[in-house]
């Protein structure tokens, strides 16, 4: 009895070691990483014709010659490319990632008041997509060659090759204008006083739409990830083993299959979650919900340098964490992978 | 059909029946008091400072909270008094006094001065404003003998005709009190972000990216108004989003083309709602095309004539605008009384004429039909300025010129065209601002530095219409200078330095709730005081 104890926490002394090398070699890379994406997206965005002045311009409806150099000036934007990349990483080392041109407002006070809806949304999402995914790829793979088989397949075809914002707006019209069930847009009904659970069920309604719209592509990517792993581990011995044991058909596709099959959704999660940040920039559009995505957008169109690069170093912060998450995780399913 | 019992009736009806048991149901000769008007807002600019940013942007949301000296009016002579009662020119010209509404207050409860204009006038408008930099370039002092008037002093005479078009757009009142001594730039600036005015509703709340809200002004100064409790603008990103917003009673009225054309004509035949081109007449677009005169073909005035003949505006008009709009016949629109006039030289849609006139010009056809290749840049801010490039390069392709649409985003079509000049054609959506020397003799006077927009940026310069332009910028006579501007308006149609194609007004939608509406002509950018709900 006094032997195991012991051996658990040597276990867990283990697996604490890996997860620390891990963690020092991911942030090691992750540098490099971050470095590349600041200065890559700066010089994308200066090869772009026309700067935030321009568009700040355009906006006015005109201005004369002292009034624009003034404001160049003011944001540093008459000085050679190479000055302004070096002071805005100068900068973002010491995690000061400036003002917003366009808004008037600083960077990080704009992120954070955006981050939680984005991150809200990509949560739901990535947790509908990966739940459904799930379940309609295990019937899928149970019934495989079956009617539900191929319905459920042509479905998720069919809904992958929908384009995100076109169902949304369809979403839209059934259920807000039509059915009038949900609500149309913005991430909650606007100069309302709702507080504790009234106000998160209000979120969570708003959410249910942009939510679809946003997962549905990927429902049916995890579906056809799960059945085709499915498929795979049936044909693999232990699982004849298992039958010939006389296992039911429900023990061995949940105890046995299912945990060997999902291996692959939990990379496919990690990626999920990248392109996500870019699909969230349509359907934050298409609800008016107020998140990181659109806000690059606009920080793109208005040519707002200081606000795209703090969002993108933002996002790629995110990313690399929820990768070493992910891979974190991956260790802990299956003890076999090296944590390399 | 029976009504629907849904969440939204449910609601309305409850609140409906609050709001009548706190708040007496008076009916004014105006209208009810009382409602919330949800409006879509599809921009958000970065600050609600109308005095330093006079845009239709800001003034969407701002008029509502500062008022001008005075604003835009159908009927009279096109100006009705606001902050200010009435006005009256020195006749040297050289100084314009102000008689200022007494009893007015801010937000804030202090009383509302002449010196708050002189303030405004001095440091805000002539230091800070888009439009007020060159226009009060010469206006050395306000004077406030007492404080309902305000002297304004030029150093040299200005048409006075001009100064009272432009107040509905460059004269927004801020509060000295709390500007003074402080850094009026800064968008971050507390009251460029929670203006306090002097207008009929109060900003009482601003989360970007979700709304802004406004809320009744008890003590506004004209009794009885305003009628309606809150102004909600939501901000909505997406066109289509927009028109399911109005379809679902969610937003009561979108301004400025916020859905587009064809959802407008859709939504316009749904019952409850309509579409309004009204309370747009003071700030139309002129679709106009942009001429680089550094490209030795298009310095000749043959060529640009017959590219004017190669156009059908009828068509334009009918597919590229959807019939919303007239088709321009000179550079001012048909609102603009008193200076418009058709006495110009007319171009026909005449395809023959256009082909004679490049042969004239000596470009003839090559072996493949072509007599020389443009490179045509379509403005990205409208839809009408995009499909007037497609049909453009269809028009011209039929008289031998071939045009290579090159397609930009916004702060890159304004670099290319305006300071690089690396464009032959554009196609731009040109404001008419209530006065040609507000907006348009800009686009034709010569000596524009490179960088400058929405100017002579075309390498035209022609030192007749100089000459006209300047004697017009400072006639004080206001008939002698109507008349200068009428020699103006032949001179463009003659030489047609760049050509304006067809007027066309924003779309409102508009909720059949809403009473009194568009009853200006720039009501989207007016304080909606006399607005109610049904």
């Amino acid at each position: 009895m006094s032997a195991s104890p012991d051996r658990d926490a040597r276990a867990a002394g283990f697996f604490a070691g890996r997860a620390a090398v891990l963690l020092r070699r991911r942030l090691a890379q992750a540098l490099p990483v971050i470095l590349l994406v600041l200065v890559g997206n700066f010089l994308l965005l200066k090869l772009a014709p026309g700067d935030v002045i321009d568009a700040y311009v355009a906006a006015a409806g005109g201005g004369d010659r002292a009034f624009v150099a003034q404001l160049r000036a003011e944001y540093g934007l008459d000085q050679p490319v190479i000055v302004q990349l070096g002071l805005y990483l100068w900068k973002a080392v010491r995690l000061d990632l400036g003002q917003s041109v366009l808004l008037g407002q600083p960077v990080l006070s704009l992120i954070l008041e955006r981050l939680p809806n984005t991150l809200m949304l990509m949560m739901s999402s990535i947790g509908f997509a990966f739940g459904l995914g799930v379940l309609l790829g295990v019937a899928a793979a149970r019934r495989a060659g079956r009617p539900e088989d191929t319905a459920i397949i042509t479905l998720g075809l069919i809904v992958y090759a929908t384009p995100g914002f076109w169902l949304g707006l369809m979403l839209i019209v059934i259920f807000s204008v039509r059915l009038a069930w949900l609500p149309l847009s913005g991430i909650e009904t606007i100069a309302s006083s709702l507080t504790g659970w009234e106000r998160v069920l209000d979120i969570a309604r708003h959410l249910v739409l942009p939510t679809a719209s946003l997962a549905l592509v990927y429902v049916a990517i995890y579906m056809r990830l799960m059945r085709a792993g499915m498929l795979e581990v049936f044909g693999l011995d232990f699982i004849r083993t298992a039958r010939a044991k006389g296992l039911s058909d429900d023990r061995i596709a949940y105890r046995h299959v299912l945990p060997n099959a999902i291996l692959p959704m939990v990379t496919m999660l990690g990626l999920q979650f990248g392109t996500l940040l870019g699909g969230s920039v349509v359907i934050e559009s298409v609800f008016s919900i107020p998140g990181i995505g659109r806000l690059a957008y606009e920080a793109v169109v208005g040519r707002d340098l200081n606000l795209l690069l703090g969002i993108v170093f933002m996002s790629a912060l995110l990313v690399i964490a929820v990768n070493l998450i992910v891979d974190l995780l991956y260790a802990h399913l299956d003890p076999r992978i090296e944590s390399a | 059909m029976a009504p629907r019992l849904t969440r939204r009736t449910l609601v309305q009806g409850a609140l409906g029946a609050a709001g009548s048991s706190l708040v007496p149901w008076r009916a004014y000769a105006q209208g009810k008091r009382g409602g919330v008007l949800m409006v879509a807002a599809d921009t958000e600019p970065a600050h609600w400072n109308g005095a330093i940013l006079a845009s239709n942007g800001v003034f969407f949301v701002s008029s509502k909270v500062l008022e001008p000296l005075a604003d835009q009016a159908f009927g009279g002579n096109g100006i009705k008094p606001v902050l200010a009662t009435s006005w009256t020119p020195a006749a040297d010209g050289r100084s314009i006094t102000f008689q200022l509404r007494s009893g007015v207050k801010w937000h804030d409860g202090k009383d509302f001065s002449s010196a708050d204009v002189a303030f405004s006038a001095m440091e805000i408008w002539k230091k800070l404003q888009n439009f007020g930099r060159v226009l009060f370039k010469d206006l050395e002092a306000v004077e406030t003998p007492n404080a309902t008037t305000a002297i304004f002093r030029f150093a040299k005479p200005i048409p006075s005709q001009l100064i009272v078009n432009a107040l509905p757009a460059v004269s927004t009142v801020v509060p000295k009190h709390l500007y003074e001594n402080t850094d009026a730039t800064q968008a971050a600036h507390p009251q460029n972000q929670k203006p306090v005015g002097t207008g009929p509703y109060t900003f009482a709340e601003h989360k970007r990216g979700e709304f802004v809200r406004l809320e009744r002004n008890p003590s506004y100064w004209a009794s009885g108004q305003p009628l309606v409790d809150r102004i909600l603008y939501r901000r909505m990103a997406d066109k289509g989003a927009i028109a399911a917003a109005h379809e679902s009673g969610d937003i009561l009225l979108s301004c400025f083309s916020a859905v587009s054309t064809p959802d407008a004509i859709r939504l316009g035949k749904v019952k409850g709602l309509q579409v309004s081109t009204k309370g747009y007449e003071g700030i139309l677009y002129t679709a106009t095309i942009e001429i680089n005169h550094r490209r030795k073909e298009l310095a000749d005035a043959r060529v640009r004539r017959a590219i004017r003949h190669a156009i059908d505006p009828k068509f334009m008009l009918e597919t590229v605008f959807n019939g919303f709009g007239a088709i321009a016949t000179g550079p001012i629109p048909a609102s603009g009384a008193p200076f418009y006039t058709t006495d110009v030289p007319q171009y026909a849609f005449d395809t023959a004429r256009a082909e004679a006139l490049l042969d004239e010009a000596g470009y003839k056809k090559g072996a493949d039909g072509m007599r020389f290749a443009l490179k045509l840049l379509p403005a990205p801010f409208f839809e009408q300025t995009r499909l007037t490039g497609d049909y453009l390069r269809q028009a011209l392709r039929r008289i031998g010129i071939d045009a290579q649409i090159e397609g930009n985003d916004a702060p890159g079509h304004i670099r290319k065209v305006y300071t690089e000049h690396a464009f032959d054609l554009a196609v731009a959506a040109l404001v008419y601002r209530n006065d040609p020397a507000i907006s348009t003799t800009v686009l034709y006077r010569s000596g524009t530095p490179a960088g400058v927009p929405f100017a002579n940026q075309y390498g035209y310069a022609d030192p007749e219409m100089d000459k006209l332009i300047d004697q017009a910028a400072s006639e004080v006579n206001d008939a002698e200078r109507t008349k200068l501007y009428v020699a103006f308006q032949k001179k463009v149609m003659n030489d047609l330095p760049i050509i304006p194609l067809i007027d066309f007004p924003f779309l409102s939608v508009v909720s059949d709730k809403v009473v009194n509406h568009h009853n200006t002509p720039r009501w989207p950018c007016a304080s909606w005081a006399d607005v109610s709900l049904a």
